[in-house]
Formats: C-alpha cells, sequence, structure tokens
C-alpha cells in the first residue's frame, strides 16, 4: 500500500501499519492465552461440572469454596493435592542443584583453550535438548525397565537393580530406615511421626523423599537439560574477558582461586538465568509423567501439572482441576520471588531491583515451557 | 577443568613441573569429555540398535546395541499401522505454525523495532507480560477455550493458539533494532508503502534471525504434546506426539514391543536430528538468544 502523500499523513500510516503488523500476535495471544485465564478463573469460583459452556447462565459463583475445598477439607483430593506437591518439591530439590553443577562442569570443561572435538563434544551434549520428551520417554522406559539396559549393567557389578517403574519406596525413608529409624520403607514409621499429618499427608509421608520411581524421571531431566544451560553457561563465560585472566595470571593466580575468584562472581548473572530457567521449569513437570507413569506406582510420580490435568479432564472436576493450576501458579511465583530476593544484586538500587520478579518470571518462561524442552 | 589462561603462556621459571600437571590436567580434562560423551550419545545407539531387533533379543540383551538377528519387522508393523497418519498431521500442524509464526513474528517484531505509533508501548508491555504465564498453568484453559470455540479435534484448533509466540517476536524486534535504518529510509524516498518496505527490503537482510526463529518454531511444534493432548481427542487427528505417547503408556514395568517403541521414537527424531545437524550453528546461538531486552 503506497502512501499517497507524505508529511502528516505518515504518522497516520504508521500508526495503522502498527496496529495491522501487531494485530495478529495480539488476537492470537489475547484469544489463546489471556482470554482462556480468565474464563479458568471463572471456572475456580463456580459451580461448572463440565455440563454445556461454563458461561452459561446455569453456572453460579461460588466464591473461594473449590480452593478450601482443596486446600481445607478431608479429602481424597486434598491428600492427592499434598502428595504431588510433596513430589514435585524433592523432585525440584533434586534436578535444579545437579543439572546446574552438570552444565556448569560441562561448560567449563568445554571452555578450556585449544580444546580439540569442542562441537563435537557440544553437539553431543545438547542434542538431546532439541529431541522431543515422547522419544526420550520411550528410551528411557527401555533403559530402566526391569530387565533393561541398566539393570544389566548394575548386575555386571553385582548389584540387583530395583524395578525402577514399579518401586514406591521413598528413598529417604529407605536411608532412615537402614539407620534404625522407621521400620523400613514398607512398614509404618515410627509413631511421633505418624500420627500428625499435615494437608491429610502425615509427617512421616512427608518425609518420604523422591521415590525410585521419580528417580528415573529425575535422571532423565536432568540429562536432557544440563546441555541446554550448558550452552546459557558458555555464552556467560566467554564475554568474561581474556585480560581478567591474564591480569590473575600474572598475579600468580591458582586455577582454583581464578575459578573461585573470578569466574564463577562474573558468571553470577548467567547462574541466576539458569537457576530460574530450572526453578519455574521444574514445577511445570508434565510430558514425563504423562508419558512414562501417569502419577504411578503408589501416586509417588503425581506432580500438581499432571494432578490438575487428570482432575478436570478425567475425572470432569473442573473447579479443583483448576483451582490447582492457580495454586501450582502461584507457588511458581513464590519460588521466583523467593530466589529473585536471595540472590539479588546488592550492588542495585532498589529501582533497578524493581521489576526483578517479574523479569525473572518471563525469563523462566519465554524458552523454557516444559522441562525437556528447549531452554 | 580449568578455565585458567595461565596455561603454557606463563612466564613462571619453573616449566617443567608445571607442563607436566598441565598435560595430566589436559589428559584429565579430555577424559571427563569422553565419559560424558558416551554418556549422552549411548542411549540413543542402544535406541537405533534395539530398534532393529526382535522382541525377545531386545529384552534378552538389552545393553549390547547390536542384534543378534537383524530386523526391520518393528519398522514394518509401524508402517502397516497409524503412525504414517501421524507423521502426516505432524508435519501439517508444524508446516502451518512454522509459516505462521515467522510470518507474524516478524510483521510484530518488526512494527515495535520501527514504526513510531499510538500505543506501541502498551502493545510492548502487554506482550512481554504474556511471557510471565506459565506454560502448564494454561493446559485447562486452553481446553475451555478450544471447546467453546468449537474448534476442538480440528486442525484449526490444533495450529491457530500455536501460531504466535511473543519469545519469537523480541528475537525479531531484537534483530530489527540492531540493522542501520538508512536502507528503509531509501525505499521510503522512493515512495514505497510500509509492508512493502518490510516485505522486500527488511525481511530479505532478516535471514539470520529468521532461520533462527523458523527452527526454534519447528522443533517446538512438532515435539510438542500437552497442547495437541487438551486441543484433540479423535484417533485421525493424532499426531506423532500424542500418538506414541498412547504406545508407550501402560509401558508401565511390564515388559514387551521394545523394538516397535524404540522405532517410532527413531522415525519421530530423525526430522529433528537433520534439521540438528543442517542448523547446528544457528540453534546453539539461537537457544541463547531472544532475551527481552529493556
Amino acid at each position: 500500500m503506497p502512501s499517497r502523500t507524505r508529511g502528516s499523513s505518515t504518522r497516520s500510516a504508521e500508526t495503522r501499519s502498527g496496529w495491522l503488523f501487531t494485530a495478529p500476535v495480539i488476537v492470537v495471544l489475547g484469544l489463546f492465552l489471556v482470554l482462556p485465564i480468565l474464563v479458568a478463573l471463572w471456572v475456580s469460583v463456580s459451580d461448572w461440572t463440565g455440563r454445556g459452556s461454563p458461561l452459561s447462565s446455569s453456572v453460579s459463583f461460588v466464591g473461594a469454596e473449590n480452593y478450601r475445598q482443596l486446600l481445607t477439607e478431608d479429602t481424597l483430593t486434598r491428600s492427592d493435592f499434598a502428595t504431588s506437591l510433596r513430589n514435585n518439591f524433592y523432585y525440584v530439590l533434586m534436578v535444579v542443584p545437579i543439572q546446574t553443577v552438570l552444565a556448569l562442569a560441562l561448560a567449563l570443561l568445554l571452555n578450556q583453550r585449544r580444546l580439540k572435538g569442542r562441537s563435537f563434544f557440544r553437539t553431543a551434549y545438547y542434542f538431546p535438548s532439541v529431541t522431543s520428551s515422547v522419544a526420550i520417554a520411550s528410551v528411557f522406559l527401555f533403559l530402566f525397565a526391569g530387565g533393561g539396559s541398566i539393570n544389566a549393567l548394575l548386575a555386571f557389578f553385582g548389584i540387583d537393580g530395583p524395578q525402577w517403574f514399579a518401586d514406591p519406596r521413598g528413598v529417604l525413608h529407605m536411608a532412615l530406615g537402614a539407620v534404625g529409624i522407621g521400620n523400613g520403607p514398607d512398614a509404618p514409621g515410627p509413631e511421633a511421626l505418624t500420627s500428625r499429618d499435615f494437608m491429610g499427608l502425615t509427617w512421616w509421608d512427608w518425609l518420604a523423599g523422591p521415590s525410585v520411581a521419580m528417580l528415573t524421571i529425575i535422571f532423565l531431566v536432568i540429562w536432557v537439560s544440563a546441555g541446554g544451560y550448558m550452552l546459557l553457561f558458555l555464552a556467560g563465560l566467554q564475554n568474561i574477558s581474556a585480560d581478567v585472566y591474564e591480569a590473575a595470571a600474572i598475579d600468580g593466580s591458582s586455577r582454583w582461586r581464578t575459578m573461585r575468584a573470578i569466574t564463577v562472581p562474573l558468571l553470577r548473572p548467567t547462574l541466576f538465568t539458569v537457576l530460574t530457567l530450572g526453578l519455574i521449569g521444574t514445577w511445570q513437570v508434565f510430558d514425563q509423567v504423562y508419558v512414562m507413569s501417569k502419577g504411578q506406582p503408589g501416586k509417588t510420580t503425581l506432580t500438581p501439572a499432571f494432578l490438575s490435568y487428570d482432575q478436570s479432564i478425567n475425572n470432569g472436576e473442573w473447579g479443583t482441576g483448576t483451582a490447582m493450576s492457580f495454586v501450582l501458579f502461584a507457588i511458581i511465583i513464590g519460588f521466583t520471588a523467593v530466589q529473585t530476593f536471595a540472590l539479588r544484586d546488592r550492588d542495585r538500587t532498589p529501582r533497578e531491583r524493581r521489576g526483578a520478579l517479574g523479569r525473572a518470571l518471563r525469563l523462566g518462561n519465554q524458552r523454557n515451557p516444559r522441562a525437556g524442552g528447549m531452554p | 577443568m580449568s578455565t585458567s589462561t595461565s596455561t603454557g603462556s606463563s612466564p613462571v621459571a619453573l616449566r617443567r613441573p608445571h607442563a607436566t600437571r598441565t598435560a595430566i590436567l589436559k589428559a584429565l580434562g579430555y577424559t571427563a569429555l569422553v565419559v560424558f560423551a558416551l554418556l549422552y550419545l549411548f542411549p540413543f545407539v542402544i535406541q537405533v540398535g534395539t530398534s532393529f531387533k526382535t522382541d525377545a533379543d531386545a529384552t534378552g540383551n538389552p545393553l549390547n546395541p547390536i542384534p543378534e538377528t537383524f530386523t526391520t519387522a518393528a519398522y514394518q508393523s509401524l508402517f502397516q499401522q497409524d503412525l504414517p497418519l501421524w507423521f502426516r498431521n505432524s508435519v501439517i500442524v508444524s508446516v502451518f505454525v512454522t509459516a505462521g509464526r515467522v510470518f507474524f513474528d516478524s510483521l510484530a517484531g518488526y512494527a515495535l523495532a520501527r514504526l513510531k505509533f499510538r500505543g506501541r508501548g502498551a502493545v510492548t508491555i502487554a506482550i512481554v507480560a504474556t511471557m510471565a504465564v506459565p506454560g502448564v498453568v494454561l493446559l485447562i484453559p486452553k481446553f475451555l477455550i478450544i471447546k467453546q470455540f468449537g474448534i476442538y479435534d480440528t486442525y484449526t484448533g490444533m495450529i491457530v493458539p500455536l501460531l504466535a509466540d511473543a519469545a519469537g517476536v523480541f528475537i525479531m524486534k531484537n534483530f530489527f533494532e540492531g540493522i542501520p535504518v538508512s536502507l528503509e529510509e531509501a525505499a521510503k524516498l522512493d515512495g514505497a508503502g510500509v509492508f512493502r518496505t518490510f516485505w522486500s527490503v527488511v525481511l530479505p537482510i532478516a535471514k539470520p534471525a529468521l532461520i533462527t526463529i523458523t527452527i526454534i518454531a519447528f522443533q517446538s511444534s512438532w515435539n510438542e504434546l500437552p497442547h495437541f493432548l487438551v486441543s484433540r481427542q479423535s484417533p485421525e487427528t493424532n499426531t506423532l506426539t500424542t500418538g506414541i505417547a498412547g504406545l508407550l503408556t501402560g509401558a508401565l514395568g511390564s515388559g514387551n514391543r521394545y523394538p516397535l517403541k524404540l522405532a517410532a521414537a527413531v522415525i519421530m527424531t530423525i526430522p529433528i536430528a537433520l534439521m540438528f545437524f543442517a542448523f547446528q550453528r544457528h540453534i546453539i546461538s539461537g537457544s541463547t538468544e531472544g532475551a527481552v531486552k529493556e
């Protein structure tokens, strides 16, 4: 569309084009991102049962009833939700630190000077990150099967491997049992811990740790995502000027000291990015649970994201299902806020610090749809 | 494991012990790299090897990737089943999503970078804000809205919601902000309209960024699972991810038909692997791009 006149009309032509150019993105994001959230918010405070439209006049407002039921009423739903939160908490606790350390280690190994085959190694470590989570899950289902590769490898060293996917025992329970606390993973725990409960789950159950079955998902996700975070660390390392290292070398600083005094502090922004991406991604684990375990065995791989899906789509409990996803949303915001605060840059002014949480959340979502996706 | 540059170039007098230590560290570094490479590659080797095995061979020798008797039975049986349909659906959805995203993201990115229009600031903030919503929280909401619009279990419902992504818009915006305005100004002086300028002057220079978002869009729509779980249900609309996920579920603990499942995973991985090796450089630079600059 050529503009016939110039000058003042250029402005209005630009305004028209500006809106026209951004319209498709605005419409798609509005209809399939903003609007769904509003409808789901409504469903979470309504008595809709899944029949007809949630917006029809027969559906009425029930206030915080679904949330109250989910969090305070002694139901199976509540104890399932508590179980899923416990499972996901242990999952985050293991995945985030290990994948971060592994990614940093791989990046440091690859960042050596005059390294031969750098791009080969980098490709090998990164490849799982671009591969479908379903394909990777199928490989791990074979590797960790009862008679699979991992157990064959363990047998080679004389170890009798567990039935990974069928084993609901919590590793913390097993460890506590080994030092004489509780009566083993299958027997009930000590009276003091089993007699008290929180959200329908006894204190002893909260202390189960990740189950053996959950460990397979934990191994998978660490294996997949370390490569992606490694690339972020590599980019961060390449931003550190060689002059700094030269100065350290002239001062006779040892390798270890150079690393502690220079590399790690200068990698701080990257570390923040990796931890944020990791934290937000791991609280959303869904694909692997859906494909590999559906929450089993003994609900020990249930996660809030999967439970919310299962509760809504398969059980028709839309109110509590959507309420769960908003509680999960709140948890993600809460954890990101705590982490942003804990890792805050103390040299920044309060004004600069403002908006750090928003930045962190966006950062966490823009390239990390789900653990296992492209970082 | 070292990033120190003192290696070899240090003027320290004690040359020999230093050199020995450096050599040892270097060897250790390579050993670690090779061990990790094995850890990362061996699962894929097992995957491909096992897909050419018989069921009995797969469960009998799970650690040996070389088939006792080489057979393509798993692949043949997959091609007699629904897999070609799933593959076709994945191709259709990914091609449309990729084309749409590349076009819409670059249009919007260009407008936000270059056009001075009333409301630009507000639009930028709104798009940035959508990035803060965790994807998994959107699952049930998306299902509700897709049902409400009557596009459930259709290609429309599978494709349209994926047509725009905020991160892609900002990759393009950042790119356009980094190229000089002079070319566009010349085109404008020649009387070219905004869209003409964008289409025939700006887009051709934007090739590197376009390749990056093409790859990201294709890879993410090809590998997408949750969206296709909530936007469709009939067997005819299965994509590779949902179809193969269905093949795998119920696999819990019980062990059979592994060659079939692994062959399906191999087929699903081939297009992504080809793309990865062809555009490796772009993928690796793209994965660290796209941060919102404020």
